[in-house]
């Protein structure tokens, strides 16, 4: 039995734990508010213009 | 399931890009919701879209000055793929809704794959770190950097946001040039082999599908094979779209969890789990 079989369940918690981790990591860095500004303005390079 | 499956695509489709008010002015939604991402590849600068688009939000990150691991989009990555891995493409993702109903249309015979898929299925990793991540770190318009996966690539962009946007603003339409050609061009050439071959960007091209396939080992909601139960009539391996084989199915980074060869298994010995 390979080691993802082995150990799924506990791989699939670190994985989302580390997931929050990010988040928590991106917001205390400001980073969502660099995704929220580029996604309220019309990407001109999104729609083949820039 | 083909029947649940397309229900929750469109539905999902339509509550994430629901601003209808966009549609109807030529405008995008600007919201709270945009703060987060959603899970699927879904142009945030689709009329309708009410959050953003995870490979999006990564280059936005990635096109600041200077280097900052992108924490925020490789947290998005971590929790869905986590849970869902590539489920997220079969059942969540839009544009791989409209490739699977372009693949519906009853002409042409069907290809699961193109020929010599063995090195072309590495496209999206290529796709990945060079337009993703080295292009948006490194590539330049004027003094800013590009987003250069949804400048020169992304057919969602092209589909979801230019179209709509340049349907109903004269002055976005007047400034349509060689570029956005381009993008019809790649985006009218994937719309064509869809008809034939399965899901040719999410198999070849797509690098949402490159990062939740490295999740298929491990993620919360699999397919399981109850090798007890299995007769060995490779039902399975003849229903899968991808044409996975049996020890592949849910595994593979190539598995997008579509749940044909759980319809398929006369023995029902392959069932979605999400215990983990």
């Amino acid at each position: 039995m390979s080691f993802w079989q082995r150990n799924k369940r506990r791989v699939w918690i670190l994985g989302v734990l580390a997931g929050a981790l990010f988040l928590a990591a991106g917001a205390f860095q400001g980073q969502f508010a660099v995704i929220w500004k580029k996604a309220v303005m019309i990407c001109l390079e999104c729609i083949g213009i820039g | 399931m083909k029947r649940l499956r397309l229900a929750v695509q469109l539905l999902f489709t339509i509550v994430t890009n629901g601003y209808m008010y966009g549609f109807l002015n030529g405008k995008i939604y600007r919201g709270r919701l945009k703060y987060a991402c959603v899970p699927g590849l879904n142009c945030y600068s689709c009329p309708g879209a009410v959050a953003a688009c995870p490979i999006g939000a990564l280059q936005a990150l990635l096109n600041r000055q200077g280097f900052q691991i992108p924490f925020a989009a490789l947290g998005f990555f971590f929790l869905f793929g986590s849970l869902l891995g590539r489920f997220i493409c079969g059942w969540l993702c839009p544009f791989g809704l409209v490739q699977d109903l372009l693949h519906r249309i009853p002409v042409f015979q069907k290809k699961k794959r193109l020929p010599h898929h063995h090195i072309l299925k590495h496209g999206k990793y290529v796709v990945l770190i060079l337009l993703v991540c080295v292009g948006s770190m490194f590539l330049f318009g004027g003094f800013a950097k590009v987003p250069a996966f949804c400048k020169y690539l992304c057919p969602s962009g092209t589909l979801f946001g230019a179209l709509p946007l340049l349907g109903a603003d004269e002055a976005l339409r007047s400034q349509a040039g060689g570029l956005f050609f381009w993008k019809l061009g790649i985006l009218i050439g994937i719309g064509l082999l869809s008809v034939k071959v399965f899901r040719p960007f999410c198999q070849y091209l797509c690098p949402l599908g490159a990062i939740y396939g490295w999740f298929n080992r491990f993620s919360l909601v699999q397919i399981q094979w109850d090798e007890g139960q299995c007769v060995s009539c490779h039902a399975c391996e003849k229903a899968c779209p991808a044409a996975l084989s049996l020890r592949e199915i849910s595994r593979s980074p190539e598995c997008i969890r579509c749940g044909k060869c759980v319809d398929a298994c006369p023995q029902k010995c392959l069932h979605f789990c999400g215990k983990g």
